[in-house]
């Protein structure tokens, strides 16, 4: 409402001034022309796209990548202030948000310990290999894509990068509540008869579960950079690297077919799953921006209230990884672009100097 | 025939065979143009610079673009956006040029609009104009399906469904032009055949026909004002041309136009490679889906101001349904520039800030079209669709006021 007002204020302002601008003859008369003609073009444009995009994406809270529980508990709390104001009965939130509370100092708490990878290696061989793949250290898939996603309703991931894409606090929420941890809990409610397919650990003792994430983090410190082709540039290998995190994080779920990567998971198994199909994401470069993606990726509830997509809980570094992938694939030609660009311009402005030129020759006879 | 004496050159051979002197002469450097122009008068050569950038680029892309609702987003956005030399560039040129003619046609009509250049004599070069106009929306919005994202999905079925307010034959005419019962793939390849077939031709047709009708009026002036061109074409001729008040189409007219394109291409090859996203909507990079519904539909900028009359009016008015109102009003919108050399009953040619009555017209319209053009794009809810129906109202009262005015005008002038 108020940038409406000021928008219309403009206007007329805008309008008043190309009225003066025609009456001053001190200015050459060309020049008051182009000069209006840039302020009604640029102000049009500034409604129908800065003006329009603010309208109808709404601003949502920035992205963090803190992972201690602030931002879930803010979101709450205004909730149920919300619920206060039109006169509701908040006591059911303050509960939730009692327990968030909770919750989220439990796991600054573990962050704060210092794990044992030796113990770490012992637990999570005893607790996650009977799903969970770690190829790097040589505990293979169990089976194939297909059948676990059969079996468990999506395809589990392998964990060799967990420790480094994942964030420290995100992967010790994870592995006491998935549901809370990811933020799903409209599509796993605690009294629904759905039940999300990791179960929770939160019998394990706080430094249990510290150690477990210290061996996931000495995983993933070990596995090899990618391996590329012998005089591959610095672009190739950056997205060879943005590639194996892409596929780590995302592909469970979603295709890219301009990579010609599939989905671990089929169409039918994620629909029984979250209860639609994830986009694939050659394009969604274009269709969304970055600005956009690393926003939604980070937590996509802010963008999307009610989305199936999980917070994976991405580091920054990783996110942007999977982002800068997104990009090389869905706008590969940027690079030339780029490049491109410059030339052409320079060059059109050395054709629009001699064709100044030229026209003050020609023009000369006839003042 | 006479006997034809040898050529002593290629262009002698060509002379004697096709006149080619006389015609150069003829459209060229004995074409008279009023000397007393601006730029503006340049956006004439501009559209032609730019609608063959247009055609070339759509040439290019014809080439790898598949008409066939499952090949058709790939076709453009992986072959020719991704795996074809180059064709990125093409790409973005089309789309940014089909965006910015209508910025430049905008500016040409409301040039004509200003200085009063569709009166008195210079009707037909008006009505020729406006049916360029009516070709190229009908180009804009045809080739704006292509690509088969959601938006070129939604955007058709909107538009088409428009089509079936019309009474007793509407829901027959819906399916005919779509080709089926909804918007498929003999929806999408009867506009690919218009988009690059039917209507090139007619614009091609119609902006012969447009030249043409310039030829007897002439090109209006800066001040409206009528001159003798035969008697100042030979001032011309006669070396007077400091005094003459015309200047010949070749070179004076064109060196002009020469630069003022070269400048506004800088302009324009910096949003090509910089700055595309207003012309090619992001929402239109997902694959159209005729079951998921985008959040906001909205057509390319350039078909705001008409959208806006069209759903401006949202509830019943004695009895009328809003959307019959809506759609009368847009049809209203559509031909009414058309009959404004009828509608302007001032015998004044003369720039609007001149004319006592018609710049507080002129002005209030501008205003009145980007409100319609800003509120055409959010969503339709609470005090933007209030602000679009008093809008909307307003644009039909300015065109049904105007003879009013402009009478109005002739006698404070007294006929002058």
């Amino acid at each position: 409402m108020f940038s409406l007002i000021v928008g219309l204020v403009v206007a007329v302002v805008l309008l008043v001034v190309n009225i003066v601008l025609l009456k001053i003859s001190f200015v050459p008369k060309e020049l008051r022309i182009l000069t209006i003609i840039s302020i009604m073009v640029g102000y049009v444009y500034w409604g129908f796209e800065p003006f329009a995009h603010h309208e109808m994406h709404p601003h949502v809270a920035e992205a963090s990548y803190e992972f201690d529980g602030k931002g879930d508990i803010e979101a709450l709390e205004a909730q149920a202030k919300e619920i206060e104001a039109k006169g509701g009965d908040r006591s059911a939130l303050d509960t939730e948000i009692a327990q968030t509370k909770e919750f989220w100092s439990n796991v600054v708490a573990i962050s704060e310990l210092s794990g044992n990878v030796e113990t770490g290696s012992e637990l999570v061989v005893a607790n996650c290999t009977a799903c969970h793949s770690i190829e790097s250290e040589g505990f293979p898939k169990l089976m194939e894509d297909t059948d676990a996603a059969a079996a468990y309703g999506v395809t589990p991931p392998d964990l060799s990068l967990a420790g480094r894409i994942y964030d420290k606090n995100y992967l010790a929420a994870f592995i006491i509540n998935p549901v809370k941890a990811m933020h799903i809990e409209h599509k796993y409610p605690v009294t629904g008869s759905k039940v999300f397919p990791m179960p929770g650990s939160d019998w394990m003792s706080n430094q249990e579960i510290a150690d477990m994430v210290a061996y996931l983090q000495e995983v993933a410190s070990k596995v090899d950079a990618p391996t590329v082709a012998d005089g591959a540039s610095d672009f190739e290998i950056a997205k060879a690297k943005n590639k194996e995190v892409f596929e780590a994080a995302c592909v469970r779920c979603h295709s890219m077919e301009y990579a010609g990567i599939d989905a671990k998971t089929s169409a039918e198994a994620m629909r029984e799953y979250i209860g639609a199909t994830p986009p694939d994401l050659s394009q969604h470069i274009r269709s969304r921006g970055a600005d956009y993606l690393h926003n939604f990726i980070n937590d996509p509830q802010r963008k999307l209230p009610g989305t199936g997509m999980p917070r994976v809980g991405l580091t920054l570094e990783a996110e942007k990884q999977v982002v800068d992938y997104m990009e090389q694939i869905g706008d590969s030609k940027k690079q030339e672009r780029e490049a491109l660009g410059p030339i052409v311009l320079i060059y059109l402005t050395i054709l629009a100097v001699f064709a100044l030129l030229w026209k003050k020759q020609i023009w000369k006879k006839l003042h | 025939m006479a006997e034809f004496e040898k050529a002593n050159s290629i262009g002698e051979w060509f002379d004697q065979r096709l006149n080619t002197s006389g015609f150069w002469r003829v459209m060229m450097t004995e074409y008279w143009i009023p000397k007393n122009i601006n730029f503006l008068w340049a956006m004439g050569a501009l559209l032609a610079m730019l609608f063959t950038l247009l055609l070339v680029t759509g040439i290019f892309l014809l080439m790898y673009y598949k008409p066939d609702v499952n090949m058709a987003f790939d076709s453009v956005n992986y072959t020719i956006m991704q795996e074809v030399a180059y064709g990125w560039i093409f790409r973005n040129i089309h789309g940014v040029g089909a965006s910015v003619v209508f910025l430049v046609i905008y500016i040409h009509m409301f040039t004509g609009i200003y200085y009063g250049s569709y009166k008195k004599g210079r009707e037909m070069i008006w009505l020729s104009g406006m049916l360029l106009f009516v070709l190229f929306s009908a180009e804009g919005f045809s080739g704006y399906m292509l690509p088969w994202g959601q938006m070129s999905y939604w955007a058709a079925y909107v538009i088409t469904e428009i089509f079936g307010g019309i009474p007793f034959i509407g829901d027959e005419l819906v399916i005919w032009i779509r080709g089926n019962f909804y918007v498929a793939d003999a929806t999408l390849t009867r506009f690919f055949m218009l988009h690059v077939l039917l209507i090139p031709l007619a614009i091609l047709g119609a902006i012969v026909f447009h030249f043409y009708t310039l030829r007897f009026p002439h090109v209006n002036n800066e001040e409206g004002e009528f001159f003798d061109y035969k008697e100042e074409s030979e001032k011309y001729l006669a070396g007077n041309q400091k005094e003459s008040k015309v200047i010949a189409f070749w070179p004076d007219f064109l060196s002009k136009d020469f630069m003022v394109i070269s400048i506004f291409m800088i302009f324009f090859f910096y949003l090509v490679f910089y700055h595309n996203a207003f012309a090619m909507d992001p929402v239109n990079f997902d694959k159209a889906d005729g079951l998921k519904t985008p959040a906001h539909i909205y057509p390319e900028w350039y078909f705001l101001w008409s959208y806006e009359v069209l759903r401006g009016f949202f509830f019943d008015i004695a009895g009328i349904s809003g959307k019959s109102l809506g759609l009368i009003a847009f049809g209203f919108a559509q031909i009414i520039f058309v009959l404004l050399p009828w509608l302007d009953k001032s015998p004044m040619v003369k720039p609007a800030n001149q004319r006592p009555v018609f710049k507080y017209w002129f002005w209030i319209l501008m205003a009145d079209l980007f409100v319609l053009t800003i509120f055409g794009k959010l969503p339709p809810t609470g005090i933007n669709a209030w602000v679009g129906f008093y809008a909307s109202i307003s644009f039909i009262v300015l065109f049904l006021a105007l003879p009013y005015l402009t009478k109005l005008e002739a006698k404070m002038v007294g006929g002058k």
